[in-house]
């Protein structure tokens, strides 16, 4: 059951630009990227002029772009943050970013990987989180819905956020990697799934693909660590947005994939390093996940921005007095609703 | 008996070899046994003969094995054998039932031997040994699948707290070549074949049900036996071809309530021969409507805090399939009664023990 092949100027492909010198990761990515338009958002804290080689249809926006098309705002683009204000800007109905440490990886018969094709694909075919299906995405060549699965759910609901994996440098936390610093993930799983609904999962923002029309405003650069740093060890902002985004998509019965495509993932940075920074963001997760487990949405909040508000309240009401932390991304995750408003507002 | 080398002392012995049985339901013969011999042979095997219980099915030599035909099943369980299917391969929960060991493996007499990409023939026993042993991890969901698996782990966000996981209860692999479809798709797609090997294990989360095949399963039995009955199928049943998936909402219920986990994924068997799809679709028929009323049972049922253990789940669950699904077909009352039965018969033979009957199978959610 597949739908009309969607058109390039469907997508967008935002980069976060946090190192300067892109030229290698074009030219790397040319072959996947370059019949789409692209969206290049510079790290507001970084200083050097961008390298970007030729070929590719994009808009590069940089601090001074930032400032006057959003204006005064609470909301920090810096870091890996920058990438939201691309979400932002876009008309498009789809968008997929990836990190810039990132690179096209090798299936097992060892050909590369279209990720950018494979989040299409994970996009525009349906989910199923209502009942799970033992041989994985049933939508794919070779497979399909098994013995006891219910036919009245094999029509599967819209896909509104596809995960992709990564090879090499797997997204595991600081304390994880400094105890083990050689490893590195070599099994490609080759499997996409539906995760299913009431079902949490760390959305990880290296390698990621959305409907923006369904979910936009629920992707938001809200919490932010004391020291959030350059390196992904040193975030959580990602991992925060994309539970809230599992939590409004299984109230607005929109599917969420995880699984292809892989990236591989460049080594960087000092986990034990990290370590010192990354605890605050482990012990913020203690109370987030049984917070979000039991968040129940209204009924009438029908849109990914009424969501985000109630969720907003909640948080606020919830979570702000334990920690202050949670109090200013409640306030952000307005903050961000009010941005995107203005935005849509304005002519194209 | 060949002489011992140092080397074999040095070999460490087959995983869990006093502690599993390999229960395999079968009416023809067993040849495909010798298939799997590097892997099986040390373990002892309970094997439930269906149908004609004249025939003698012919085990290959060298296996430990208890054989279980229609007469013993009458004489061990008297009046209470109304509950062991005839005629469907949902008898062998008879094999779960006097099995006197903690681990159980069960697997299809047409499933062979896969391989991995690699070529490298692969041991679906150890591997569902290995599921069983390792911890699930049902309230979140890691991405990189099996956190437990060698080269993987908990991903970045994933709460501490969590990372202990819970006891795994029950492992169900998968299947190369032939599928395991329903007769509507194998009428539609006669010539798919799955090829695709997905190299993962992982959790099915909390709240979620799955349709659990018994061609190539294994679970903890004295962490959810009870609840592994196949119900009543074939021979004087209106249904069959979901003895199985009865089964698995089941367990799956009980395990979520009780703290349990379940996996699916690796290991693979190799699956080789089709059933008739007319001959299926003649059994499921009923099943494929009746589905979408027992789904939304399954998905909304709830047990009370005081079902501590799997046994008094199942009789709970029985009440409340009695209440709620005889409105589809009284099908459902005498299934009802049956999982009574079941429950009943499986004291008998398995009374509990005074360490037993201290211990309670989990802790209810």
């Amino acid at each position: 059951m597949s739908q009309a092949p969607i058109k390039d100027n469907e997508v967008d492909i935002v980069i976060g630009a946090l190192r300067s010198d892109l030229s290698s990761f074009f030219n790397e990515w040319r072959a996947y990227f370059s019949r789409f338009h692209l969206i290049i958002v510079k790290d507001p804290d970084l200083k050097e002029e961008l390298k970007i080689p030729d070929g590719f249809s994009l808009n590069v926006y940089t601090k001074n772009d930032i400032d006057r098309i959003v204006g005064s705002t609470s909301i920090s683009f810096s870091g890996y943050s920058c990438r939201y204000f691309g979400f932002l800007v876009s008309k498009k109905k789809y968008i997929i970013s990836i990190d810039d440490d990132c690179h096209p990886a090798k299936d097992n018969k060892g050909n590369f990987v279209d990720a950018v094709a494979q989040h299409i694909e994970n996009l525009t075919t349906p989910a199923t989180p209502f009942f799970f299906n033992t041989l994985y995405d049933p939508y794919r060549d070779g497979a399909d819905f098994v013995r006891g699965y219910p036919f009245s759910l094999r029509n599967g609901v819209n896909c509104a956020l596809s995960c992709g994996l990564w090879l090499n440098l797997a997204d595991l936390d600081a304390p994880t990697q400094a105890l083990k610093p050689s490893e590195r993930n070599n099994r490609y799983v080759d499997a996409v799934l539906t995760v299913p609904t009431a079902a949490l999962l760390p959305v990880s923002g290296i390698n990621i693909a959305f409907d923006r029309e369904a979910v936009g405003p629920a992707l938001f650069p809200a919490l932010r660590l004391a020291e959030e740093g350059k390196v992904r060890w040193e975030t959580i902002e990602d991992i925060w947005s994309g539970m809230c985004v599992k939590v409004i998509c299984d109230h607005l019965g929109l599917g969420v994939k995880t699984g292809l495509p892989y990236v591989w993932r460049t080594d960087r940075g000092d986990a034990i390093e990290s370590l010192k920074k990354e605890w605050e963001g482990v012990k913020l997760m203690e109370e987030v996940v049984p917070f979000l487990q039991s968040t129940m949405l209204p009924v009438t909040a029908a849109t990914a921005e009424d969501c985000v508000v109630e969720m907003a309240k909640t948080v606020k009401q919830q979570l702000g007095s334990s920690n202050p932390v949670f109090g200013h991304a409640a306030d952000s995750m307005l903050e961000w609703v009010r941005i995107w408003k203005t935005m849509g507002s304005r002519p194209s | 008996m060949a002489a011992t080398t140092k080397l074999d002392y040095a070999k460490p012995p087959p995983p869990l070899k006093d502690e599993l049985d390999i229960v395999i339901p079968t009416i023809r013969n067993l040849e495909f046994l010798e298939m799997w011999r590097p892997f099986f042979e040390p373990y002892h095997l309970i094997i439930v003969q269906d149908g004609d219980p004249t025939k003698t099915i012919k085990v290959p030599d060298g296996f430990d094995y208890d054989l279980y035909n229609r007469n013993d099943i009458k004489k061990l369980l008297g009046p209470r054998a109304s509950c062991i299917s005839f005629k469907d391969s949902a008898c062998r929960c008879f094999g779960y039932m006097v099995s006197k060991k903690k681990y159980i493996f069960t697997i299809d007499d047409d499933c062979l031997v896969a391989k991995d990409p690699s070529g490298k023939a692969i041991n679906a026993l150890e591997q569902h040994i290995k599921n069983l042993l390792c911890p699930s991890t049902p309230f979140f969901f890691n991405t990189l699948y099996d956190p437990f698996a060698d080269g993987a782990d908990f991903v970045r966000g994933y709460p501490f707290s969590l990372r202990d996981g819970v006891p795994t209860a029950v492992s169900h692999g998968l299947w190369l070549n032939i599928p395991d479809y329903d007769a509507p798709t194998q009428l539609v797609k006669p010539l798919e074949r799955n090829q695709r090997y997905v190299d993962a294990v992982l959790t099915i989360p909390k709240g979620t049900l799955f349709p659990m095949c018994g061609m190539n399963l294994a679970f903890d039995r004295e962490l959810i036996g009870p609840a592994m009955y196949f119900g009543l199928m074939g021979d004087g049943q209106p249904i069959g071809r979901y003895d199985d998936m009865w089964a698995g909402w089941c367990i799956k219920v009980i395990c979520d309530h009780l703290g349990l986990g379940v996996k699916t994924g690796l290991p693979y068997i190799w699956h080789s021969k089709a059933s008739n799809p007319f001959v299926n679709l003649r059994k499921e028929y009923k099943g494929i409507f009746w589905q979408e009323e027992i789904i939304p049972f399954f998905q909304s049922v709830s047990l009370p805090k005081d079902c501590t253990s799997v046994q008094k789940c199942y009789i709970e669950l029985s009440k409340q399939v009695k209440e709620k699904l005889s409105k589809v077909d009284p099908y459902f009352d005498k299934l009802a009664s049956a999982m009574v039965t079941w429950i009943e018969a499986w004291e008998e033979i398995n009374p509990p023990t005074s360490a037993s009957s201290k211990l309670s199978n989990g802790t209810a959610k």
